[in-house]
Protein backbone atom coordinates (compact mmCIF):
# COMPACT_ATOMS: atom_id res chain seq x y z
CA UNK A 1 0.00 0.00 0.00
CA UNK A 2 0.89 3.29 -0.79
CA UNK A 3 3.15 5.28 2.10
CA UNK A 4 0.83 7.31 4.43
CA UNK A 5 2.44 10.09 3.95
CA UNK A 6 1.98 10.45 0.60
CA UNK A 7 -1.60 11.42 1.85
CA UNK A 8 -1.67 15.31 2.27
CA UNK A 9 -1.35 15.47 -1.53
CA UNK A 10 -4.92 14.81 -1.25
CA UNK A 11 -6.15 17.30 0.74
CA UNK A 12 -4.16 20.46 -1.11
CA UNK A 13 -4.52 19.54 -4.54
CA UNK A 14 -6.72 18.86 -7.14
CA UNK A 15 -6.97 19.12 -10.71
CA UNK A 16 -6.15 22.40 -10.76
CA UNK A 17 -3.05 21.73 -8.63
CA UNK A 18 0.76 21.08 -9.76
CA UNK A 19 1.17 18.59 -8.43
CA UNK A 20 -0.10 14.77 -9.83
CA UNK A 21 -1.64 13.41 -7.00
CA UNK A 22 -1.05 9.84 -6.28
CA UNK A 23 -3.08 7.09 -6.17
CA UNK A 24 -3.95 6.51 -2.39
CA UNK A 25 -6.20 4.51 0.45
CA UNK A 26 -8.85 7.05 0.79
CA UNK A 27 -9.16 6.02 4.55
CA UNK A 28 -5.76 6.08 5.51
CA UNK A 29 -4.25 9.01 7.27
CA UNK A 30 -1.22 10.61 8.59
CA UNK A 31 -3.23 10.45 11.98
CA UNK A 32 -1.98 13.10 14.46
CA UNK A 33 -0.21 14.67 11.63
CA UNK A 34 -2.27 15.28 9.69
CA UNK A 35 -4.57 17.24 12.25
CA UNK A 36 -1.56 19.78 12.08
CA UNK A 37 -1.71 20.47 8.60
CA UNK A 38 -5.26 20.79 8.19
CA UNK A 39 -5.04 23.79 11.28
CA UNK A 40 -7.72 25.61 9.69
CA UNK A 41 -10.29 22.87 10.16
CA UNK A 42 -8.89 22.46 13.54
CA UNK A 43 -9.03 26.35 14.34
CA UNK A 44 -13.03 26.01 13.07
CA UNK A 45 -14.12 22.82 14.91
CA UNK A 46 -12.49 24.23 17.95
CA UNK A 47 -14.88 27.21 17.41
CA UNK A 48 -17.74 25.31 16.99
CA UNK A 49 -17.07 23.43 20.06
CA UNK A 50 -16.41 26.39 22.05
CA UNK A 51 -19.81 27.79 20.70
CA UNK A 52 -21.76 24.80 21.06
CA UNK A 53 -20.71 23.79 24.78
CA UNK A 54 -22.34 27.19 26.18
CA UNK A 55 -25.19 27.73 24.11
CA UNK A 56 -28.25 28.72 26.08
CA UNK A 57 -27.15 28.80 29.02
CA UNK A 58 -26.77 32.54 31.13
CA UNK A 59 -23.42 32.31 32.94
CA UNK A 60 -22.10 30.44 30.13
CA UNK A 61 -17.87 29.49 30.32
CA UNK A 62 -18.21 30.55 34.09
CA UNK A 63 -19.82 27.01 34.79
CA UNK A 64 -17.03 25.09 33.98
CA UNK A 65 -15.47 26.77 36.60
CA UNK A 66 -18.76 26.13 39.13
CA UNK A 67 -17.41 23.28 40.39
CA UNK A 68 -13.80 24.06 40.86
CA UNK A 69 -14.81 26.81 42.50
CA UNK A 70 -17.15 24.94 44.80
CA UNK A 71 -14.28 22.29 45.78
CA UNK A 72 -12.03 24.95 46.26
CA UNK A 73 -14.27 26.61 48.20
CA UNK A 74 -15.00 23.32 50.19
CA UNK A 75 -11.73 21.89 50.51
CA UNK A 76 -10.20 25.52 51.94
CA UNK A 77 -13.11 25.57 54.65
CA UNK A 78 -12.73 21.93 55.69
CA UNK A 79 -9.26 20.87 54.89
CA UNK A 80 -7.60 24.86 55.82
CA UNK A 81 -9.64 26.01 58.41
CA UNK A 82 -11.11 22.72 60.33
CA UNK A 83 -8.06 20.42 59.63
CA UNK A 84 -5.97 23.32 60.52
CA UNK A 85 -3.63 22.65 57.38
CA UNK A 86 -3.59 26.68 56.97
CA UNK A 87 -1.74 27.06 60.00
CA UNK A 88 1.49 24.84 59.24
CA UNK A 89 1.26 25.26 55.18
CA UNK A 90 2.10 28.98 54.42
CA UNK A 91 -0.01 29.99 51.66
CA UNK A 92 -2.11 26.71 51.78
CA UNK A 93 -4.82 28.21 49.39
CA UNK A 94 -1.94 28.97 46.63
CA UNK A 95 -0.89 25.32 46.92
CA UNK A 96 -4.27 24.03 46.58
CA UNK A 97 -5.40 26.48 43.47
CA UNK A 98 -1.93 25.20 41.38
CA UNK A 99 -2.84 21.84 41.98
CA UNK A 100 -6.58 22.18 41.38
CA UNK A 101 -6.00 23.79 38.06
CA UNK A 102 -3.24 21.37 36.44
CA UNK A 103 -5.87 18.66 37.29
CA UNK A 104 -8.96 20.35 36.02
CA UNK A 105 -6.82 20.99 32.78
CA UNK A 106 -6.22 17.00 32.98
CA UNK A 107 -9.84 15.94 33.47
CA UNK A 108 -11.58 18.37 31.17
CA UNK A 109 -9.05 17.48 29.11
CA UNK A 110 -9.54 13.43 29.81
CA UNK A 111 -13.04 13.28 29.98
CA UNK A 112 -14.04 15.58 26.98
CA UNK A 113 -11.90 13.92 24.91
CA UNK A 114 -13.40 10.62 25.96
CA UNK A 115 -16.56 11.70 24.41
CA UNK A 116 -15.40 13.61 21.84
CA UNK A 117 -15.99 10.69 18.54
CA UNK A 118 -19.45 9.46 20.19
CA UNK A 119 -20.58 12.95 20.22
CA UNK A 120 -19.47 13.81 17.06
CA UNK A 121 -20.88 11.00 15.03
CA UNK A 122 -22.91 12.53 12.76
CA UNK A 123 -19.74 13.48 11.12
CA UNK A 124 -17.56 10.60 11.88
CA UNK A 125 -20.48 7.77 9.82
CA UNK A 126 -21.24 9.91 7.16
CA UNK A 127 -17.99 12.69 6.38
CA UNK A 128 -14.31 11.26 5.36
CA UNK A 129 -11.55 13.43 7.68
CA UNK A 130 -8.89 12.60 10.05
CA UNK A 131 -11.24 11.29 13.05
CA UNK A 132 -8.06 12.46 15.64
CA UNK A 133 -9.40 16.06 14.62
CA UNK A 134 -11.72 15.20 17.53
CA UNK A 135 -10.01 14.52 19.98
CA UNK A 136 -7.43 17.01 19.78
CA UNK A 137 -10.22 19.64 19.52
CA UNK A 138 -11.46 18.78 22.42
CA UNK A 139 -7.96 18.98 24.00
CA UNK A 140 -7.41 22.27 23.03
CA UNK A 141 -10.84 23.43 24.47
CA UNK A 142 -9.99 22.25 27.89
CA UNK A 143 -6.77 24.14 27.48
CA UNK A 144 -8.31 27.30 26.43
CA UNK A 145 -10.89 26.48 29.28
CA UNK A 146 -8.04 27.05 32.12
CA UNK A 147 -6.78 30.33 31.08
CA UNK A 148 -9.04 32.29 33.43
CA UNK A 149 -8.62 29.63 35.57
CA UNK A 150 -4.35 30.11 35.19
CA UNK A 151 -5.24 33.82 35.15
CA UNK A 152 -6.69 33.70 38.59
CA UNK A 153 -4.00 31.58 40.26
CA UNK A 154 -1.59 34.37 38.89
CA UNK A 155 -3.55 37.20 40.39
CA UNK A 156 -3.78 35.13 43.52
CA UNK A 157 -0.04 34.16 43.65
CA UNK A 158 0.93 37.88 43.14
CA UNK A 159 -1.24 38.97 45.77
CA UNK A 160 0.51 37.30 48.41
CA UNK A 161 3.97 38.15 47.38
CA UNK A 162 5.01 35.81 44.19
CA UNK A 163 7.76 36.91 42.05
CA UNK A 164 8.16 35.02 39.20
CA UNK A 165 11.71 33.08 38.89
CA UNK A 166 13.15 31.51 35.71
CA UNK A 167 13.04 28.16 36.86
CA UNK A 168 9.80 28.24 38.24
CA UNK A 169 8.03 29.42 35.03
CA UNK A 170 10.27 26.37 33.26
CA UNK A 171 8.46 24.49 35.88
CA UNK A 172 5.19 25.20 34.45
CA UNK A 173 5.83 25.06 31.03
CA UNK A 174 6.53 21.33 32.05
CA UNK A 175 3.98 20.57 33.53
CA UNK A 176 1.95 21.77 31.32
CA UNK A 177 3.49 20.39 28.42
CA UNK A 178 3.18 16.75 30.57
CA UNK A 179 -0.52 17.37 31.14
CA UNK A 180 -1.38 18.06 27.45
CA UNK A 181 0.88 15.30 25.62
CA UNK A 182 -0.66 12.50 28.55
CA UNK A 183 -4.16 14.08 28.20
CA UNK A 184 -4.10 13.85 24.64
CA UNK A 185 -2.50 10.50 24.27
CA UNK A 186 -5.74 9.14 26.95
CA UNK A 187 -8.01 11.06 24.65
CA UNK A 188 -7.25 9.35 22.03
CA UNK A 189 -7.12 6.03 23.25
CA UNK A 190 -10.23 6.70 25.38
CA UNK A 191 -12.39 8.16 22.56
CA UNK A 192 -11.95 5.34 20.41
CA UNK A 193 -12.84 2.43 23.04
CA UNK A 194 -15.55 4.47 24.22
CA UNK A 195 -17.03 4.17 20.26
CA UNK A 196 -17.03 0.38 21.23
CA UNK A 197 -18.37 0.14 25.14
CA UNK A 198 -20.26 4.10 26.28
CA UNK A 199 -18.53 2.01 29.68
CA UNK A 200 -15.39 3.94 29.41
CA UNK A 201 -16.65 7.05 30.04
CA UNK A 202 -18.16 5.87 33.33
CA UNK A 203 -14.78 4.04 33.78
CA UNK A 204 -13.30 7.55 32.98
CA UNK A 205 -15.28 9.46 35.57
CA UNK A 206 -14.95 6.61 38.32
CA UNK A 207 -11.26 7.29 37.84
CA UNK A 208 -11.35 10.79 38.09
CA UNK A 209 -12.95 10.82 41.81
CA UNK A 210 -9.14 9.62 42.48
CA UNK A 211 -7.31 12.22 40.63
CA UNK A 212 -7.88 14.69 43.64
CA UNK A 213 -6.53 12.31 46.57
CA UNK A 214 -3.32 10.65 44.78
CA UNK A 215 -2.01 14.05 43.79
CA UNK A 216 -0.59 16.53 46.67
CA UNK A 217 -3.31 18.97 46.44
CA UNK A 218 -5.27 18.96 49.82
CA UNK A 219 -2.17 17.80 51.69
CA UNK A 220 1.61 19.26 50.99
CA UNK A 221 4.02 16.72 49.71
CA UNK A 222 6.24 16.92 52.65
CA UNK A 223 3.70 14.64 54.08
CA UNK A 224 3.92 12.03 51.99
CA UNK A 225 8.01 12.54 52.47
CA UNK A 226 8.25 12.53 56.03
CA UNK A 227 5.20 9.85 56.19
CA UNK A 228 6.34 5.57 56.93
CA UNK A 229 6.21 4.91 53.14
CA UNK A 230 8.88 7.55 51.95
CA UNK A 231 11.59 5.48 50.75
CA UNK A 232 9.56 2.33 49.76
CA UNK A 233 7.91 1.12 46.69
CA UNK A 234 4.96 3.06 48.12
CA UNK A 235 6.67 6.38 47.36
CA UNK A 236 8.06 5.33 44.10
CA UNK A 237 4.90 4.38 43.08
CA UNK A 238 3.24 7.84 44.15
CA UNK A 239 5.62 9.83 41.96
CA UNK A 240 5.70 7.10 38.95
CA UNK A 241 2.25 9.23 38.53
CA UNK A 242 2.62 11.91 35.74
CA UNK A 243 -0.05 14.37 36.90
CA UNK A 244 1.56 14.16 40.09
CA UNK A 245 4.99 15.15 38.83
CA UNK A 246 2.83 17.92 37.00
CA UNK A 247 0.98 19.27 39.73
CA UNK A 248 4.28 18.86 42.40
CA UNK A 249 5.85 21.31 38.71
CA UNK A 250 2.60 23.63 38.95
CA UNK A 251 3.54 24.08 42.83
CA UNK A 252 7.16 24.57 42.54
CA UNK A 253 6.04 27.38 39.63
CA UNK A 254 3.21 29.22 41.71
CA UNK A 255 3.71 28.27 45.26
CA UNK A 256 7.14 27.74 45.88
CA UNK A 257 8.42 31.49 45.38
CA UNK A 258 5.80 32.63 48.21
CA UNK A 259 7.55 31.50 50.68
CA UNK A 260 9.07 33.31 53.58
CA UNK A 261 12.45 33.36 54.40
CA UNK A 262 13.72 30.61 56.46
CA UNK A 263 14.38 31.71 60.13
CA UNK A 264 12.08 35.01 59.76
CA UNK A 265 9.05 34.93 62.28
CA UNK A 266 6.85 34.33 59.27
CA UNK A 267 8.22 30.80 58.80
CA UNK A 268 8.01 30.08 62.29
CA UNK A 269 5.17 28.00 62.35
CA UNK A 270 6.30 25.90 59.21
CA UNK A 271 10.27 25.56 60.08
CA UNK A 272 10.09 23.23 57.33
CA UNK A 273 8.57 24.72 54.44
CA UNK A 274 10.67 27.76 54.02
CA UNK A 275 12.81 29.41 51.41
CA UNK A 276 16.78 29.05 52.78
CA UNK A 277 18.47 32.41 52.67
CA UNK A 278 15.25 33.44 50.33
CA UNK A 279 16.42 31.73 48.05
CA UNK A 280 13.52 29.80 46.18
CA UNK A 281 15.75 27.89 44.26
CA UNK A 282 16.99 26.11 47.05
CA UNK A 283 13.97 25.05 48.32
CA UNK A 284 14.31 21.29 47.90
CA UNK A 285 13.51 17.71 49.27
CA UNK A 286 10.91 17.00 51.86
CA UNK A 287 9.04 20.38 50.13
CA UNK A 288 10.00 18.62 46.73
CA UNK A 289 10.59 15.45 45.52
CA UNK A 290 14.37 14.69 44.69
CA UNK A 291 15.61 15.61 41.18
CA UNK A 292 12.18 17.59 40.58
CA UNK A 293 12.81 18.43 36.65
CA UNK A 294 14.87 15.69 36.13
CA UNK A 295 11.44 13.52 36.77
CA UNK A 296 9.70 16.12 35.15
CA UNK A 297 11.43 15.78 31.78
CA UNK A 298 11.02 11.57 32.06
CA UNK A 299 7.38 12.00 32.94
CA UNK A 300 7.04 14.11 29.58
CA UNK A 301 9.02 11.45 27.38
CA UNK A 302 6.79 8.30 29.25
CA UNK A 303 4.30 10.61 27.95
CA UNK A 304 5.20 11.18 24.15
CA UNK A 305 5.93 7.25 24.10
CA UNK A 306 2.29 7.07 25.56
CA UNK A 307 1.15 9.41 22.73
CA UNK A 308 2.93 7.11 20.08
CA UNK A 309 0.93 3.81 21.30
CA UNK A 310 -2.32 5.43 22.04
CA UNK A 311 -2.03 6.28 18.60
CA UNK A 312 -1.29 3.85 17.14
CA UNK A 313 -4.10 1.68 18.94
CA UNK A 314 -6.35 4.09 17.66
CA UNK A 315 -5.28 3.82 13.81
CA UNK A 316 -6.34 0.37 14.60
CA UNK A 317 -9.43 1.02 16.66
CA UNK A 318 -10.92 3.74 14.04
CA UNK A 319 -11.46 1.51 10.90
CA UNK A 320 -14.93 -0.03 12.69
CA UNK A 321 -16.08 3.55 13.82
CA UNK A 322 -18.57 3.86 11.08
CA UNK A 323 -20.00 1.20 11.51
CA UNK A 324 -20.16 0.70 15.12
CA UNK A 325 -21.34 4.75 16.20
CA UNK B 1 -5.43 7.95 -18.96
CA UNK B 2 -4.73 7.70 -15.42
CA UNK B 3 -7.14 5.48 -13.29
CA UNK B 4 -9.15 7.09 -11.05
CA UNK B 5 -10.89 4.60 -8.70
CA UNK B 6 -8.97 0.97 -8.37
CA UNK B 7 -11.11 -1.70 -6.10
CA UNK B 8 -9.06 -5.17 -5.60
CA UNK B 9 -11.27 -8.06 -4.04
CA UNK B 10 -12.50 -5.39 -1.51
CA UNK B 11 -14.36 -6.75 0.96
CA UNK B 12 -16.16 -5.19 3.99
CA UNK B 13 -17.99 -7.25 6.98
CA UNK B 14 -20.56 -5.86 9.28
CA UNK B 15 -20.86 -7.89 12.67
CA UNK B 16 -24.68 -8.13 13.68
CA UNK B 17 -24.82 -8.17 17.70
CA UNK B 18 -28.25 -8.95 19.19
CA UNK B 19 -27.18 -8.45 22.97
CA UNK B 20 -25.51 -5.41 23.85
CA UNK B 21 -25.08 -5.91 27.98
CA UNK B 22 -23.07 -8.68 29.83
CA UNK B 23 -26.06 -10.10 31.37
CA UNK B 24 -27.91 -10.55 28.07
CA UNK B 25 -24.43 -12.09 26.76
CA UNK B 26 -24.42 -14.52 29.47
CA UNK B 27 -28.20 -15.61 29.05
CA UNK B 28 -28.02 -16.11 25.32
CA UNK B 29 -24.83 -18.23 25.31
CA UNK B 30 -26.44 -20.39 28.47
CA UNK B 31 -29.63 -20.93 25.82
CA UNK B 32 -26.67 -21.28 23.03
CA UNK B 33 -28.38 -18.15 21.17
CA UNK B 34 -25.97 -16.79 18.91
CA UNK B 35 -24.47 -13.97 20.10
CA UNK B 36 -23.24 -12.30 17.06
CA UNK B 37 -23.49 -12.57 13.44
CA UNK B 38 -21.35 -11.51 10.65
CA UNK B 39 -22.55 -10.77 6.53
CA UNK B 40 -21.09 -9.68 4.19
CA UNK B 41 -22.12 -5.80 2.63
CA UNK B 42 -19.31 -5.90 0.06
CA UNK B 43 -17.77 -9.31 -1.33
CA UNK B 44 -14.38 -9.41 -3.22
CA UNK B 45 -15.17 -6.42 -5.82
CA UNK B 46 -12.59 -5.42 -8.12
CA UNK B 47 -13.13 -2.47 -10.68
CA UNK B 48 -11.27 0.38 -12.47
CA UNK B 49 -12.33 3.50 -13.20
CA UNK B 50 -10.50 5.84 -15.66
CA UNK B 51 -10.18 9.55 -14.76
CA UNK B 52 -13.08 11.31 -16.60
CA UNK B 53 -15.37 8.12 -16.56
CA UNK B 54 -19.07 8.56 -15.64
CA UNK B 55 -20.19 5.03 -14.14
CA UNK B 56 -23.67 4.50 -12.53
CA UNK B 57 -24.04 1.86 -9.68
CA UNK B 58 -27.00 0.43 -9.67
CA UNK B 59 -28.61 -2.48 -7.47
CA UNK B 60 -31.58 -3.71 -5.38
CA UNK B 61 -31.52 -2.17 -1.76
CA UNK B 62 -29.19 -3.99 0.11
CA UNK B 63 -27.26 -4.86 -2.42
CA UNK B 64 -24.05 -2.76 -0.71
CA UNK B 65 -24.13 0.22 -3.26
CA UNK B 66 -23.70 2.74 -0.03
CA UNK B 67 -21.40 0.78 1.68
CA UNK B 68 -19.22 0.85 -1.65
CA UNK B 69 -19.67 4.51 -1.81
CA UNK B 70 -18.30 4.33 2.00
CA UNK B 71 -15.61 2.40 1.08
CA UNK B 72 -14.32 4.67 -1.88
CA UNK B 73 -15.42 7.79 -0.01
CA UNK B 74 -13.03 6.95 2.80
CA UNK B 75 -15.17 6.91 5.39
CA UNK B 76 -15.17 3.33 5.71
CA UNK B 77 -12.12 0.92 5.70
CA UNK B 78 -11.98 -2.52 3.57
CA UNK B 79 -11.54 -5.35 6.06
CA UNK B 80 -10.10 -7.28 2.70
CA UNK B 81 -8.82 -6.11 -0.33
CA UNK B 82 -7.98 -2.59 -1.02
CA UNK B 83 -9.44 0.05 -2.19
CA UNK B 84 -7.39 3.54 -3.65
CA UNK B 85 -8.27 6.87 -5.44
CA UNK B 86 -6.80 9.44 -6.62
CA UNK B 87 -7.01 13.27 -6.14
CA UNK B 88 -9.69 15.04 -3.51
CA UNK B 89 -13.61 13.23 -3.30
CA UNK B 90 -16.52 15.07 -2.57
CA UNK B 91 -19.85 14.35 -4.02
CA UNK B 92 -23.58 14.48 -2.58
CA UNK B 93 -23.07 11.38 -0.14
CA UNK B 94 -24.12 13.18 3.19
CA UNK B 95 -24.88 16.44 2.51
CA UNK B 96 -25.20 18.47 5.83
CA UNK B 97 -24.22 15.60 7.66
CA UNK B 98 -21.56 17.93 9.34
CA UNK B 99 -23.91 20.60 10.05
CA UNK B 100 -23.68 21.39 13.89
CA UNK B 101 -27.66 22.75 14.69
CA UNK B 102 -26.50 25.89 17.05
CA UNK B 103 -24.39 27.20 14.22
CA UNK B 104 -25.42 29.28 11.80
CA UNK B 105 -25.72 29.19 8.22
CA UNK B 106 -22.20 30.74 7.39
CA UNK B 107 -20.51 29.16 10.13
CA UNK B 108 -21.95 26.26 8.86
CA UNK B 109 -20.87 26.25 5.21
CA UNK B 110 -17.39 27.36 6.09
CA UNK B 111 -16.86 24.31 8.73
CA UNK B 112 -18.50 21.83 6.42
CA UNK B 113 -16.36 23.27 3.36
CA UNK B 114 -13.13 22.95 5.69
CA UNK B 115 -14.23 19.44 6.27
CA UNK B 116 -14.68 18.73 2.47
CA UNK B 117 -10.61 19.96 2.09
CA UNK B 118 -11.57 23.63 1.25
CA UNK B 119 -9.10 26.25 2.33
CA UNK B 120 -10.42 29.58 3.85
CA UNK B 121 -9.38 31.78 1.15
CA UNK B 122 -10.99 28.90 -1.41
CA UNK B 123 -14.63 28.78 0.34
CA UNK B 124 -14.66 32.70 0.90
CA UNK B 125 -14.45 33.15 -3.34
CA UNK B 126 -17.18 30.59 -3.18
CA UNK B 127 -19.37 31.96 -0.77
CA UNK B 128 -21.66 34.13 -2.64
CA UNK B 129 -21.71 30.98 -5.05
CA UNK B 130 -22.41 28.29 -2.70
CA UNK B 131 -25.22 30.85 -0.91
CA UNK B 132 -26.91 31.57 -4.63
CA UNK B 133 -27.17 27.99 -5.16
CA UNK B 134 -28.65 27.23 -1.82
CA UNK B 135 -31.13 30.04 -2.24
CA UNK B 136 -31.76 30.19 1.62
CA UNK B 137 -32.23 34.34 1.66
CA UNK B 138 -31.94 35.88 5.12
CA UNK B 139 -31.81 32.75 6.78
CA UNK B 140 -28.15 32.36 6.66
CA UNK B 141 -27.71 34.21 10.10
CA UNK B 142 -29.83 32.15 11.69
CA UNK B 143 -28.84 28.75 13.45
CA UNK B 144 -29.64 25.29 10.93
CA UNK B 145 -31.65 23.63 13.69
CA UNK B 146 -34.18 25.94 12.71
CA UNK B 147 -34.21 25.57 9.35
CA UNK B 148 -36.91 23.55 7.14
CA UNK B 149 -35.32 20.46 6.18
CA UNK B 150 -35.78 21.63 2.69
CA UNK B 151 -33.40 24.57 3.40
CA UNK B 152 -31.34 22.18 5.63
CA UNK B 153 -30.27 19.86 2.45
CA UNK B 154 -29.88 22.74 -0.13
CA UNK B 155 -27.10 24.10 1.94
CA UNK B 156 -25.55 20.98 2.14
CA UNK B 157 -26.18 20.34 -1.63
CA UNK B 158 -24.87 23.72 -2.34
CA UNK B 159 -21.66 23.08 -0.09
CA UNK B 160 -21.10 19.69 -1.67
CA UNK B 161 -21.37 20.51 -5.56
CA UNK B 162 -18.93 23.59 -5.32
CA UNK B 163 -16.33 21.32 -4.30
CA UNK B 164 -13.81 21.30 -6.65
CA UNK B 165 -12.65 17.70 -6.87
CA UNK B 166 -11.45 14.56 -9.00
CA UNK B 167 -14.07 12.27 -8.09
CA UNK B 168 -17.63 13.05 -7.57
CA UNK B 169 -19.86 10.46 -5.87
CA UNK B 170 -23.40 10.66 -5.86
CA UNK B 171 -25.89 8.52 -3.42
CA UNK B 172 -28.55 10.71 -2.62
CA UNK B 173 -32.07 11.43 -2.72
CA UNK B 174 -32.56 14.38 -5.22
CA UNK B 175 -35.76 14.93 -3.08
CA UNK B 176 -34.66 17.49 -1.88
CA UNK B 177 -36.32 21.14 -2.94
CA UNK B 178 -38.27 21.80 -5.37
CA UNK B 179 -38.34 21.34 -9.19
CA UNK B 180 -36.55 23.98 -9.62
CA UNK B 181 -33.99 23.45 -7.38
CA UNK B 182 -33.61 19.59 -8.90
CA UNK B 183 -33.13 20.96 -12.02
CA UNK B 184 -30.25 23.55 -10.69
CA UNK B 185 -28.71 19.85 -9.41
CA UNK B 186 -28.71 18.19 -12.21
CA UNK B 187 -27.05 21.10 -14.60
CA UNK B 188 -24.63 21.00 -11.98
CA UNK B 189 -23.83 17.61 -12.40
CA UNK B 190 -23.28 17.82 -15.47
CA UNK B 191 -20.84 20.87 -15.43
CA UNK B 192 -19.14 18.83 -12.82
CA UNK B 193 -19.36 15.73 -15.38
CA UNK B 194 -18.10 17.73 -18.44
CA UNK B 195 -15.14 19.75 -16.44
CA UNK B 196 -13.80 16.21 -16.52
CA UNK B 197 -14.37 14.87 -12.86
CA UNK B 198 -14.69 11.12 -12.32
CA UNK B 199 -18.09 10.54 -11.14
CA UNK B 200 -19.94 7.26 -9.87
CA UNK B 201 -23.49 7.93 -9.50
CA UNK B 202 -26.09 5.93 -7.80
CA UNK B 203 -29.56 5.37 -8.95
CA UNK B 204 -32.74 3.29 -9.40
CA UNK B 205 -33.94 5.77 -11.97
CA UNK B 206 -32.81 4.03 -15.45
CA UNK B 207 -33.57 7.05 -17.20
CA UNK B 208 -31.06 9.74 -15.56
CA UNK B 209 -29.09 7.00 -16.00
CA UNK B 210 -28.37 6.70 -19.27
CA UNK B 211 -28.52 10.73 -19.18
CA UNK B 212 -25.40 11.01 -16.74
CA UNK B 213 -23.22 7.99 -17.16
CA UNK B 214 -21.28 5.86 -19.93
CA UNK B 215 -21.04 2.63 -17.50
CA UNK B 216 -22.73 0.80 -15.11
CA UNK B 217 -21.25 -1.66 -12.53
CA UNK B 218 -24.42 -3.91 -10.52
CA UNK B 219 -24.32 -4.87 -6.90
CA UNK B 220 -25.85 -8.48 -6.14
CA UNK B 221 -26.19 -8.63 -2.55
CA UNK B 222 -22.26 -7.55 -2.33
CA UNK B 223 -20.57 -9.30 -5.15
CA UNK B 224 -20.07 -7.03 -8.46
CA UNK B 225 -22.87 -9.03 -10.95
CA UNK B 226 -22.11 -6.99 -13.89
CA UNK B 227 -20.04 -4.46 -15.22
CA UNK B 228 -19.97 -2.81 -18.88
CA UNK B 229 -22.31 -0.62 -21.25
CA UNK B 230 -25.12 1.10 -19.67
CA UNK B 231 -28.47 -0.57 -22.07
CA UNK B 232 -27.30 -4.08 -21.34
CA UNK B 233 -26.47 -3.08 -17.67
CA UNK B 234 -30.24 -1.93 -17.35
CA UNK B 235 -31.39 -5.19 -19.07
CA UNK B 236 -29.29 -6.85 -16.47
CA UNK B 237 -31.66 -5.57 -13.92
CA UNK B 238 -34.80 -6.26 -15.54
CA UNK B 239 -35.07 -2.40 -15.09
CA UNK B 240 -35.90 -1.31 -18.64
CA UNK B 241 -39.46 -1.26 -18.02
CA UNK B 242 -39.56 1.85 -16.42
CA UNK B 243 -37.21 3.87 -18.86
CA UNK B 244 -39.80 4.88 -20.79
CA UNK B 245 -41.43 7.20 -18.43
CA UNK B 246 -38.68 8.78 -17.11
CA UNK B 247 -36.09 9.40 -20.27
CA UNK B 248 -36.21 12.90 -21.39
CA UNK B 249 -39.32 13.99 -19.04
CA UNK B 250 -38.99 16.20 -16.43
CA UNK B 251 -40.02 14.24 -13.54
CA UNK B 252 -37.40 11.65 -14.32
CA UNK B 253 -35.80 12.30 -10.71
CA UNK B 254 -39.40 12.10 -8.86
CA UNK B 255 -38.59 8.26 -9.92
CA UNK B 256 -35.29 8.22 -8.18
CA UNK B 257 -36.83 9.88 -4.94
CA UNK B 258 -39.43 6.81 -4.35
CA UNK B 259 -36.29 4.17 -5.19
CA UNK B 260 -33.63 5.79 -3.10
CA UNK B 261 -35.53 7.14 -0.16
CA UNK B 262 -35.47 3.69 0.60
CA UNK B 263 -31.52 3.21 0.04
CA UNK B 264 -29.69 1.08 2.61
CA UNK B 265 -27.83 1.90 5.26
Amino acid sequence: MTAQSERPAQVGSFREGSLEPELISPFDSAGLVEVFKRRYLLRLLVQKEIQARYQGSLLGVIWSYVPSLVRFCMYFFVIGLILGLHKTVPNFAIHMFAALTAVHFFTETFSSGTRSIARNKAIVRKMPMPREMFPVASVIVSMIDSFPQLLILFIGAVSVGWHPDLLGIAAFLLGFAVITVLGTALALLFSAMNVFFKDFQQIVSTFQMFTHWIVPMIYPFVKIASSSFAGTWLYTAYLSNPLTVAVLLFQRAFWVPTFPTCGTPEAATAPNICAPGGDVSAVGYPVLPHHLFLLGFVMLAASLVILVLCQRAFSRLEGKFAERL
Amino acid sequence: MARSIVTRNASKQFTMRYHRTIKQITIAAMRRQKISDTFNAVNDVSFDIEEGESVGLMGLNGSGKSTLLKLISGVMKPDEGRVLTRGRIAGLIATGAGFHPQLTGRDNVFLNAAILGMSEAETKRKFDQIVDFADIGKFLETPVGHYSSGMFSRLGFAVAVHTDCDIFLVDEVLAVGDRPFKKKCVARMQEVREAGSTMLYVSHASGSVRKMCDRVLVLEQGSLGYDGPVDEGIKYLNYEDDSEDDVNSEDSEDDDTDGELGADI
